[in-house]
């Protein structure tokens, strides 16, 4: 609920009310154009938070990781498992998005449903990212840098409200260098009906960032819990 | 190789180090534990205790020496070891989003156990822990001695051969506790190999058949609790309270007072007969005093010293 209430907010309220100053962005709405970013955006707080919050809370405060380690399962199972529950609240709260968009007529057709996978390994990429920080956190607090210094600029600058090629040409690098605006890149167009492009790179960036943080994240926690 | 008519050996460990720096935590561990023994390990805190269980288990990378359970070298047989091996932890760590039952379920998927085989093991594993009525119930609705409760059925969820109870009675009243030992000696019954770690020297002169002391990583004293007692001290202690110096120096003169040590303002007299000193306290009016059978407790303060360990 949570995770599906605030991006529809923001659809909603920015969608109508900066959408009448801004009119059409790229040929779209600017709710058609926002759909889509902010979708993808609540598929990263989504895994971002479980990944976070939850994780941490089962791997320090209820000690559920340690309770599953007395067992034949691996810290790699442990931890490719919470990643697949992240991604997986990720996957609801964007078919939550999705069914509220269509209904709203931000959707082009049915290959809209292809969102659906994208916005997995989406999930599957910020759940690893996020279980690498959860990997060093000391508390709860820790996790407000990440979002703070990371989810949000990120965000901002990822071409979720305006698209990126406004900005100077360094921060556009940056933005491209990080996955969200690659997430957005598939999506977008496989929403709203335009071109897809560079789908291979787009979708190489989002699992590279993946696989070598679910791998980091998996050597830094057998360290903090094998000890 | 050892003889075939060796009863066999569920741990056994040769010069077993775990080292944090420079600090041996267990250092040197020489250590066999056979089939259906019922073993306490005995130490203060940081005496090595935790540490050992969690190597057993492959819960903690080993510095040195070697480690095998059930005959198969560890850490590299962890996940093989631990499909026998069923743990209590010393805190509980249920699962608090599911119930009583889902919690055994949950935790048998882990063992890889079919739901045929939990829909028979969990009822009889929540008669064996007295929550029959609490199978629905959420964890948060347990008391501390149902969780403690609930926690060994669920070690016992993959038909272990070994249990490790890690203080499995810490805090809990004198009834949960006693609840907890009447199931842990029906488990002995069952020729299960029990390992348990206390601070509760009752517990382990009550339910253990073998007592090992540890204190800085090393093994100060291994055997049965009665001949523990037997072997390592006097038969009997006189404690005194509060007492005047001038009374103290003419107890000190019995010649059966084998030793004496002072903790605070209570000096502690050990001796096999104290004959003297008991007819001197009686003599005098002093009369805060304690005469007593030596226990185990005594023993690991003789074993382990007096000082507070943080």
């Amino acid at each position: 609920m949570g995770n599906f209430g605030e991006p529809f907010l923001y659809l909603l309220v920015l969608g109508y009310g900066l959408g009448q100053f801004v009119g059409q962005v790229e040929g779209l709405t600017y709710m058609a154009f926002l759909a889509s970013g902010v979708l993808c955006t609540s598929a990263v707080n989504s895994a971002s938070f479980e990944g976070m919050y939850s994780a941490y809370t089962r791997m320090d405060v209820q000690q559920t990781w340690l309770g599953m380690l007395s067992t034949p399962v691996s810290i790699g199972e442990v931890v490719f498992g919470e990643i697949l529950w992240a991604a997986t609240k990720s996957l609801i709260s964007v078919t939550a998005i999705l069914i509220v968009a269509t209904g709203l007529g931000l959707v082009a057709d049915l290959w809209a449903l292809l969102i659906l996978p994208v916005a997995f390994l989406t999930g599957l990429c910020f759940a690893s990212l996020a279980l690498l920080v959860t990997s060093s956190a000391k508390s709860y607090d820790f996790f407000l840098y990440y979002t703070t210094l990371f989810i949000t600029p990120m965000v901002l600058l990822s071409g979720v409200f305006f698209p990126i090629d406004t900005l100077p040409m360094g921060v556009q690098w940056l933005a491209k260098s990080l996955p969200l605006y690659h997430a957005i890149s598939l999506v977008r167009p496989l929403m709203t009906g335009g071109e897809l492009s560079y789908v291979i790179p787009h979708l190489s960036v989002l699992m590279l960032y993946g696989v070598t943080a679910g791998l980091w994240a998996t050597s830094r926690i057998k360290k903090r819990l094998i000890k | 190789m050892k003889a075939t008519n060796a009863p066999n050996l569920i741990v056994s460990s040769e010069n077993l180090t775990k080292k944090y720096g420079d600090i041996s935590v267990v250092d040197k561990l020489n250590l066999s534990i056979e089939e259906g023994c019922f073993c306490g390990i005995l130490g203060p805190n940081g005496a090595g205790k935790t540490t050992t269980l969690r190597m057993f288990v492959g819960l903690c990378p080993i510095d040195g020496g070697s480690l095998t359970l059930f005959d198969k070298s560890m850490p590299e047989n962890a996940s093989v070891v631990r499909e026998s091996v069923g743990i209590v932890p010393q805190m509980d760590n249920l699962d608090p989003d599911f119930t009583v039952e889902e919690n055994l379920s949950v935790y048998g998927r882990f063992f890889g156990l079919s739901s045929s085989v939990l829909q028979s093991r969990i009822p009889e594993l929540l008669a064996f822990s007295s929550l029959q009525d609490k199978a629905n119930s959420k964890i948060s609705e347990l008391s501390g001695g149902m969780k403690r409760r609930l926690t060994l059925a669920r070690a016992l969820i993959n038909k272990p051969k070994l249990l490790i109870l890690d203080e499995p009675t810490t805090g809990l009243d004198p009834q949960a506790r006693q609840a907890i030992w009447q199931k842990l000696r029906e488990l002995k019954k069952q020729g299960l190999t029990l390992i348990l770690t206390t601070h509760y020297m009752e517990e382990a002169e009550r339910l253990c058949d073998r007592v090992i002391v540890m204190n800085h990583g090393e093994i100060k004293a291994d055997a049965p609790p009665k001949k523990l007692i037997r072997k390592e001290i006097e038969a009997h202690v006189l404690e005194v309270h509060a007492a005047e110096d001038d009374l103290l120096s003419r107890i000190k003169q019995d010649t059966s007072v084998a030793r004496f040590e002072k903790s605070g303002d209570i000096h502690f007299f050990y001796g096999e007969k104290l004959t003297q000193a008991l007819d001197m306290l009686e003599q005098s009016s002093h009369d805060d005093y304690l005469f007593r059978p030596a226990n185990l407790e005594d023993v690991f303060i003789k074993l382990t010293g007096r000082d507070l360990r943080e």
